[in-house]
């Protein structure tokens, strides 16, 4: 039935792009979105999780905690360079641009300096699973899932856990949560931590797939920057339908004319993002709401 | 007032920028009483409240609480030390409901499972309006969602700054109402910054007047009855 495998097949793409749309914004929506820090090191926390992903997998530990190694390490960075540099960059959005991205520059630079231009990768787990009469990679589906878990998380880390709350009212009204006695110090370095934590799980998921070298982040940020264009600065009502609406084009054009079509859908998509909807999918949203 | 202020302030200076706008502030705020600082428009009133909690660094001048001094610590470990502030436009956190709302200002008290029923109590209309949208509430409605803010985390002072701001009248009375019973029942002191006059009489046992950042005269009870002395002193 080659109209069924079509669909199997193109529903396969359109998973694993949205999947891959959905990990790789998250953390920088976040850190964008409650924070107004447009982060360009995002792709070095990337790369810095997929690193301690591989190394900690190849000492022989369990391919999930050593993703979650990946996290935490990526995350503690996150918070020691939100203390160190973007703490004193706050509301000067141009600054933070041009620290971020020297920050990311000494990350790969330094990278490749001391661990050389590429780390011996570990192979995709899981084989592969047989649908109608094409053959589909199983951690594909596990990366899938896990997208909508993280988004799942997140939704209830902010909406329903009293760190939520305070982190919201923190990002609304800032002097005001303080005077309520919310450490609102605190609460900035959690969140970019967080944002840095999502970003090192989404290296050290991807890290399996493919090869490990000091730039990897670019493959990522560019798609992440896209996200978080079109969807705006809320993970819920923009990056999560952005990255589903950009995960169909990408797929749909991926099929019909190969990955470089794909890209370019992407790139037009944000084009467009822009002159339509300047605030984003949750803009919008947020507009019509309110 | 020699016996044990809960809030003294001497020497205070503090301003923005380069401009400096509290010019050696000296004031004692007695435990368990209503006091009330007026004054005209920009003299800086809004600008000394912002300094007792926190959110402006004094140049200058001490703030002693409860006979610590807090000059040097930040909002929000004033705020866990009893200070409550209610700011000049409410500032309530528009995206979140109301309960949520309420559950930031309780998150003081690290309490496990709030209860507002109290808060609930004086201002009943923030029950029916508990999953809405703070933004969403009337002027009226929102200066008592920021009431009830500060109230729930039990502070032992509160800065009001102008409550009565843009609000009709019936909610003004309210306001005062609770604000004297929180008094009399609770020992609740209170530092009320007001320019409406009847606010002032029904709330305040004691009244300094600020003018071009310092504190020039203090009126008795018996002169805050008297309309004529408080209108000189607000008078634009
Ligand atoms: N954020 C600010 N930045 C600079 N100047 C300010 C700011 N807020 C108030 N001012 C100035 O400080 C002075 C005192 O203001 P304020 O304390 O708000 O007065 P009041 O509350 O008595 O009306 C005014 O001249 C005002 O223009
Ligand atoms: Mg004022």
């Amino acid at each position: 039935m080659p109209g069924f495998d079509a669909v199997i097949g193109f529903l396969y793409q359109f998973g694993d792009a949205a999947a891959f749309l959905v990990l790789c914004a998250s953390g920088l929506a976040i850190i964008f979105g409650m924070m107004g820090v447009i982060n360009l090191a995002h792709g070095e926390f990337i790369m810095g999780g997929a690193y301690t992903t591989v190394t900690v997998a190849k000492l022989g530990v369990p391919l999930p905690l050593a993703v979650l190694c990946g996290a935490l390490a990526a995350g503690a960075a996150g918070m020691v360079l939100e203390r160190l540099v973007i703490r004193h960059l706050y509301g000067r959005p141009l600054d933070t641009i041009v620290a971020t991205w020297g920050v990311s520059l000494i990350a790969s630079q330094g990278t490749l300096i001391l661990l050389g231009p590429s780390l011996s990768d570990i192979s995709t787990p899981l084989g592969s699973v047989e649908i109608g009469a094409l053959s589909y990679s199983v951690y594909r589906f596990v990366l899938m899932g896990v997208a909508a878990a993280i988004l799942l998380g997140l939704y209830v880390l902010f909406n329903f856990t009293r760190f939520g709350v305070l982190a919201r009212a923190t990002i609304q009204v800032p002097h005001m949560a303080e005077t309520l006695g919310v450490d609102t110090r605190l609460i900035y370095s959690l969140t970019f931590g967080i944002g840095a934590a999502l970003a090192g799980a989404t290296g050290g998921l991807y890290a399996p797939t493919m090869t490990l070298v000091p730039t990897m982040g670019v493959q990522f940020i560019t798609e992440a920057f896209v996200t978080v264009v079109v969807g705006g600065g809320d993970v819920f009502l923009g990056t999560a339908p952005a990255g589903i609406v950009l995960g169909f084009i990408k797929s749909g054009m991926t099929t019909w004319e190969g990955q470089l079509a794909g890209q370019i859908g992407l790139l037009v998509a944000v084009i467009l993002v822009i002159r339509v909807l300047p605030r984003g999918i949750s803009g919008l949203m947020l507009r019509e709401r309110a | 007032m020699a016996e044990d202020p809960l809030l003294t302030i001497a020497g205070l200076r503090a301003g923005y920028g380069g401009k400096p706008v509290l010019q050696g502030i000296d004031l004692a705020i007695p435990r368990g009483e209503i006091t009330a600082v007026i004054g005209r428009n920009g003299v800086g009133k809004s600008t000394l409240i912002k300094a007792i909690i926190g959110l402006l660094p004094p140049s200058a001048g001490s703030i002693r609480f409860g006979g610590r001094e807090i000059g040097a610590l930040t909002a929000h470990a004033r705020a866990r030390l009893g200070l409550g502030y209610v700011p000049q436009g409410r500032d309530v956190f528009p995206r979140m409901s109301v309960e949520e709302n309420l559950k930031v200002g309780m998150s003081i008290r690290g309490a496990p499972n709030p209860d507002y029923d109290a808060i609930y109590g004086y201002f009943p209309i923030l029950r029916e309006r508990r999953r809405q949208a703070a933004g969403t509430l009337s002027g009226g409605q929102q200066q008592q969602l920021a009431i009830g803010r500060v109230l729930v985390g039990g502070p032992s002072l509160v800065l009001l700054d102008e409550p009565s701001e843009g609000i009709q009248p019936s909610i003004v009375q309210d306001i005062a109402r609770i604000g004297v019973d929180l008094n009399r029942r609770t020992g609740l002191t209170i530092v009320l910054v007001e320019q409406n006059i009847d606010m002032i009489r029904a709330m305040a046992q004691r009244c300094f007047v600020m003018d071009k950042g310092r504190v020039t005269a203090e009126l008795t009870p018996a002169m805050l009855d008297d309309r004529d002395i408080v209108r000189r002193h607000l008078a634009v």
